[in-house]
């Protein structure tokens, strides 16, 4: 190969650079995991911690298309409670605090969903 | 004879708008037309709400209500419901000899919620249509912001967020959204209190009791009741937009 | 080809990086309106559609006319039109990158813009706004690419360009009468809602895209080897003779129906532009310029002698093409909000920052020509070096 080294360490030097937070996050120790408080005076959310971690941001997409276009405004969640579709006024009545429950998990994965920019969160929660 | 009948029609609308809090919202079952569901409209009282000199007190609830902002400067202002001069809100109407208490006033304005919206053929995204039950809905999700509607609108009811309206905001109220900059909004008749049978904020705030919101598909109601015995004019009819926000004049 | 682009000399890089330069600036200038609002330009709850949407009205009848040149050549065989037609689809290009920059530099929610694609409304015009502007693009560049990498082998087109070509030239009739579409079926605003919008438009523009077209040759032939000849200049300079002419003629007919008239909706539009309205002149010093501009072309224009010397040439398609700016790039839009549906007049004028962004999106197009003009003469072996 023409110039076969100076290809093989700028291969090298690339992969070790792009691959930088895969590795890093392996040899030192990463940010701790965020733990989130879970509200005491209900005991459950309108369906269970792991489907709501892994698909809350679908809840709430679906929600929104029901009550503003649909203008259907509650539903019964698969555990049987009737509930009114909102953030503000069922998500946030329990998770009342917005920087230790939501903002603890979103600055930790880098996500800023823009829910906030209109959806007015409870007081005495800083943003 | 003009008097007495006139001063008797304005006591029974007097008398109606009393009753029509209980009246104004029945359900399906109850009075809706054959063929679907309600069709909100809204009556104003024109000379009863030239009574207040200067009163506000519909917009101030709207506008707290709805996290409506008060910007400083003119240009950016957002309103859903203000007084404009008889000219303005009633273009069509040549003026001149007409009374003078009416034509010096201001006229209570805001979106008329069309049965055929300009606006909302020409949104490109369907972030504005025409609910079945008659409301010009907003969708601020979905909003891109082009501003086409406020084009369309021939009655000038619609405004822009030039800036963040949060900062210009006195008073929040936390169970209605903000709006975020670079959206479009307008009077969405108060959609949100409709399924809990409550009158839109501003009818509600009218101490004059001005206002009247009711079914016109439901021939009983007492809009329908009104619009049979007196004369109403609406903004601009000749447009073809058929407007559903009537005038006592 | 596009390797092209990258040998130059000073000049050519020169010019590059003084667009690159006015791009900057645009881009800070813009980055300031994303974080802030629309607030910072002059617009306003009455006057909601300002210098943005004049520059992609304008530009949208550049991008269109470069069928004044495709049309002849294409359909009726007009040889000498055939070292142009690559240089009209460059421009239209160029013109259509620019129209699209301007809208999203308008939205107040640019993020979103991706809603029209994502829910499309056949209902609005500007969902058909987006798609003929698309199609137009995908179209020139494949009609451009494929004819210029012909020329380059030095064989013949294949022959399924053909048919694109043609279809080319309705759609490029269809981008302009659909962006006059926009306007003119709104029933809120008496200025725009003519069924003449549509017709002056396509004059308009056919009069000052051939205009631009016929400056950028001259300009060319004098910086490189390039030279058409004069007969294309001429019949293109005919071409725009004929076009300002129904243009100021459509004018005109606008002017008598909403004067003549005397409906005051539409009577007022018409005294803001020519002589004020409610104290606001804004636009009265410029749209007399712009009379006076198109009188001074079609003098140079209709007059065989002076339309085919260079110098009065020259003169006479600036003069077409700033009246026609400033018709449709300043008058036209603004006038449609003034007096406003309620009756009010509100002043505009772009701001600084405003400005800025758009002379940054201007700079995008120039420099969108200049490199595939560099191209297209590199392959034609006529660039001077």
């Amino acid at each position: 190969m023409y110039d076969g080294g100076k290809i093989l360490a700028g291969i090298a030097i690339f992969l070790v650079a792009v691959l930088l937070p895969v590795w890093h996050n392996a040899v030192v120790a990463s940010a701790p995991r965020p733990e989130v408080k879970t509200p005491t005076h209900e005991k459950q959310c309108v369906d269970s911690a792991a489907v709501m971690r892994a698909s809350h941001m679908n809840v709430l997409n679906q929600w929104r298309e029901a009550v503003v276009r649909e203008g259907v405004r509650t539903t019964v969640t698969p555990t049987g409670m009737t509930v009114s579709m909102s953030l503000t006024r069922t998500c946030m009545n329990c998770h009342a605090n917005k920087k230790e429950f939501c903002d603890a998990c979103h600055n930790y994965l880098a996500v800023s969903p823009t829910c906030w920019e209109c959806h007015v969160e409870p007081k005495g929660s800083s943003s | 004879m003009k008097a007495g009948r006139r001063s008797f029609l304005k006591n029974a609308g007097l008398g109606a708008l009393g009753l029509a809090a209980s009246k104004a919202f029945p359900t399906n079952a109850e009075g809706a037309a054959a063929g679907g569901g309600p069709r909100w409209a809204m009556l104003i009282d024109t000379r009863k709400c030239l009574q207040e000199k200067g009163c506000a007190k519909c917009a101030e609830a709207c506008h707290l209500a709805h996290n409506v902002p008060t910007l400083p400067n003119p240009r950016h202002a957002v309103k859903w419901i203000w007084k404009e001069n008889f000219r303005e809100a009633f273009p069509d109407q040549e003026a001149e000899y007409f009374d003078e208490v009416l034509t010096s006033s201001k006229m209570l304005v805001f979106c008329n919620h069309c049965d055929k919206p300009p606006c909302t053929r020409v949104c490109p995204t369907q972030a504005t249509w025409r609910r079945g039950d008659g409301v010009v809905m907003m969708d601020w999700h979905r909003c891109i912001g082009c501003r086409y509607c406020v084009a369309a609108c021939p009655y000038g009811s619609r405004s822009f967020n030039w800036v963040d309206p949060r900062p210009h905001l006195a008073n929040i109220t936390p169970t209605y959204p903000t709006r975020t900059r670079g959206v479009v909004e307008k009077c969405t008749f108060c959609e949100e209190r409709l399924p809990e049978h409550r009158p839109p904020a501003c009818v509600e705030a009218c101490e004059a009791r001005a206002m009247m919101f009711g079914d016109l598909a439901d021939p009983t109601s007492e809009i329908r009741e009104v619009l049979r015995t007196r004369f109403a004019v609406r903004r601009r009819p000749g447009l073809g937009t058929h407007p559903e926000i009537f005038y006592l004049v | 080809m596009l390797e092209k682009a990258l040998v130059g000399n000073r000049s050519y890089w020169g010019w590059l990086a003084l667009l690159a330069g006015v791009i900057a600036v645009g881009a800070f200038f813009y980055l300031r309106q994303f974080a802030v609002g629309l607030g910072i330009t002059g617009l306003s709850r009455d006057v909601t559609w300002g210098f943005y949407i004049a520059q992609f009205t304008f530009l949208v009848g550049v991008a269109a006319s470069a069928v004044m040149v495709v049309l002849p050549y294409y359909l009726h065989n007009y040889k000498a039109f055939g070292k142009m037609t690559i240089l009209g689809e460059f421009l239209a290009i160029a013109a259509v990158i620019m129209c699209m920059l301007f809208i999203f530099v308008d939205m107040g929610q640019p993020t979103r813009v991706l809603n029209v694609i994502l829910y499309p409304t056949p209902k609005s015009l500007m969902f058909w706004d987006m798609v003929s502007l698309s199609g137009y693009l995908v179209l020139n560049v494949l009609i451009s690419h494929v004819t210029l990498d012909a020329e380059r082998k030095g064989i013949a087109p294949p022959s399924w360009i053909k048919p694109i070509i043609i279809l080319s030239i309705p759609w490029a009739i269809s981008i302009h009468t659909v962006t006059a579409f926009l306007y003119s079926g709104l029933a809120a605003r008496p200025f725009w809602m003519t069924a003449v919008l549509a017709p002056r438009f396509l004059a308009s523009a056919f009069a000052a895209g051939p205009a631009l077209l016929i400056l950028m040759t001259l300009l060319i032939r004098r910086l490189t080897r390039f030279d058409p000849g004069r007969e294309p200049l001429q019949r293109l300079a005919v071409i725009v003779t004929y076009a300002m002419t129904i243009n100021v003629f459509l004018i005109l007919m606008e002017l008598f129906t909403g004067l003549y008239s005397a409906i005051p909706e539409h009577v007022a539009h018409f005294k803001f532009l020519y002589l004020g309205l409610d104290g606001n002149t804004t636009l009265v010093p410029w749209m007399w310029t712009s009379v006076a501009l198109s009188v001074v072309a079609l003098v140079l224009l209709l007059n065989p002698h002076t339309r085919g010397k260079e110098t009065t040439l020259i003169a006479a398609c600036l003069a077409v093409f700033l009246s026609i700016w400033i018709d449709k790039g300043l008058g036209m839009v603004v006038t449609g909000f003034v007096p406003s549906p309620l009756g009010h007049v509100t002043s505009y004028w772009p701001t600084l920052p405003e400005v800025a962004i758009s002379l940054g999106i201007y700079a995008i197009g120039a420099l969108v020509i200049t490199v595939f003009y560099h191209i297209a003469l590199s392959v034609r072996g006529e660039i001077a070096h």
